[in-house]
């Protein structure tokens, strides 16, 4: 019955198959998030077939992967959309959904409602409109409030709202976890990555030093609300986060993008973190043979934290975060808890940031209206 | 969250692996998840993975701890059984 740090290190090592796979069905989206972690927007003509996603559910559900974490873009748009969960659910792979809610009206919950293990997430990024709509869109808060409220009325049980942490709502961390007792719903907080478009708008959106202080206060008295490890870099601060405290990219974690494309976690979609392909040798093959794999499961180095005395609670913080900010990946976390990523990012004067290496915005603004 | 009703974990008694629950074997024991509660459960050594799934095969849990443990280690498992108990992955039979 070995202590948990064995256990952590084992992970850390890379299991048989991920625990948390996401797979973002299409890259289309009503919406234009200005943090869009995967560009999206626009369709790409490459996505996988009906046919393709359901024979990659079977070879998920081969390889015992519980289930599946499904986002976007806007999951669903796609029309096949319920024929995919469904055939999920059929091979007992359990669903858990990212959506914006535009697309849930009465029908659609009650059909949602009537499906065993499934799972959904609205996101919303603000206990108010005015706070959400800013990184989402006009009326976004308010459809996704009615979304809400059609899955309430359709009695499908505890649903969970997503929020990216910004610098605009964690102060608003416990209007948050009240809108979500008022649901019987289950919050969910994330951190803001600079993927994607996120590159764009990090700077200006990423909680300050103060604010991640009392967001980790806040979710050490509260081990219910579910945080999907995301801030393990503020562990450094004292006492673990509920969760796994450690970076699952390639080892217990991993991402397959509408086009089939194997990359190391949701947060990195770029050339330097692609694995493989699932339409080439099917998916198990990327997760137990690519390099790139297999290198993430090697022992980190711990670069310039090494004389840290918190690296063994933070590891460094999230690869995504450094590499998107033109950190290397043996620099410490941008949001390191000590300000050492802050010194690091200064050092370096980055002018040039990677850009996502897909990116599927839209080239023209949209309206809401528009479908 | 909600929390798991109160169980009570009797080890003279029978017990099994829920029908709900999938594992899935891995180098440090096992996964387990359970897909009503959609809780995952780390089972941390190989011999109680083994104890979990032979469970049913016994008039009691005590006895298929026994059957593949040494005694020293009966109340170890027996904590770790307690534990799956209150996760819903094993339930008295």
């Amino acid at each position: 019955m070995g202590a948990e740090i064995t256990l952590r290190d084992r992970f850390e090592r890379g299991l048989a198959a991920p625990i948390c796979l996401t797979w973002e069905l299409t890259y289309a989206c009503n919406l234009a998030c200005t943090h869009c972690l995967s560009s999206s927007g626009r369709r790409d003509p490459n996505e996988l077939s009906t046919d393709e996603a359901t024979a990659l559910i079977d070879e998920i559900a081969a390889m015992k992967i519980f289930y599946v974490n499904i986002g976007g873009g806007e999951p669903m748009i796609r029309r096949d959309f319920f024929t995919i969960v469904e055939h999920a659910v059929s091979r007992h792979v359990g669903v858990k959904f990212s959506t914006n809610g535009t697309r849930i009206d009465a029908a659609a919950a009650r059909r949602l409602a009537s499906t065993d293990y499934l799972d959904i997430q609205i996101s919303i990024d603000g206990a108010d409109a005015l706070t959400s709509d800013a990184v989402r869109g006009a009326g976004t808060y308010d459809q996704a409030r009615r979304a809400m409220d059609h899955l309430r009325d359709a009695n499908f049980g505890p649903f969970k709202i997503s929020v990216v942490m910004t610098r605009h709502n964690v102060g608003q961390l416990d209007d948050l976890a009240a809108l979500a007792d008022a649901y019987g719903a289950e919050l969910r907080l994330t951190r803001l990555r600079p993927s994607g478009r996120g590159v764009d708008v990090w700077d200006a959106l990423h909680p300050t030093a103060q604010q991640n202080r009392d967001l980790y206060r806040w979710l050490l008295d509260r081990p219910n609300v579910l945080t999907g490890d995301s801030f393990f870099h503020l562990s450094a601060l004292g006492e673990p986060l509920e969760g796994l405290n450690l970076c699952g990219a390639g080892r217990v974690v991993c991402l397959i993008d509408p086009v089939g494309n194997v990359y190391a976690c949701p947060f990195v979609i770029h050339d330097e973190f692609l694995a493989g392909n699932v339409r080439d040798r099917g998916f198990e093959a990327v997760w137990t043979e690519s390099e790139l794999f297999r290198s993430l499961r090697e022992p980190g180095n711990p670069g310039a934290c090494a004389s840290c005395g918190s690296y063994d609670a933070c590891r460094g913080g999230c690869m995504a975060a450094k590499f998107f900010t033109g950190l290397e990946m043996t620099d410490p976390d941008p949001e390191c808890v000590f300000g050492h990523g802050e010194t690091a990012l200064a050092a370096k004067r980055v002018e040039i940031r990677p850009s996502p290496s897909p990116d599927h915005s839209r080239r023209t603004p949209v309206s809401l209206s528009a479908k | 969250m909600s929390l798991a009703p109160p169980v009570t974990f009797d080890a003279h008694a029978p017990w099994q692996l829920s029908a709900e629950v999938s594992l899935r074997d891995e180098a440090f024991g096992a996964l387990a998840y359970h897909h009503g509660n959609r809780r995952l459960v780390f089972l941390k050594s190989p011999a109680l993975v083994d104890i979990v799934r032979d469970l049913e095969n016994y008039h009691t849990a005590a006895d298929a701890i026994g059957a593949h443990v040494a005694s020293s280690q009966q109340g170890a498992y027996e904590r770790a059984l307690a534990s799956l108990a209150r996760s819903e992955i094993i339930h008295g039979r």
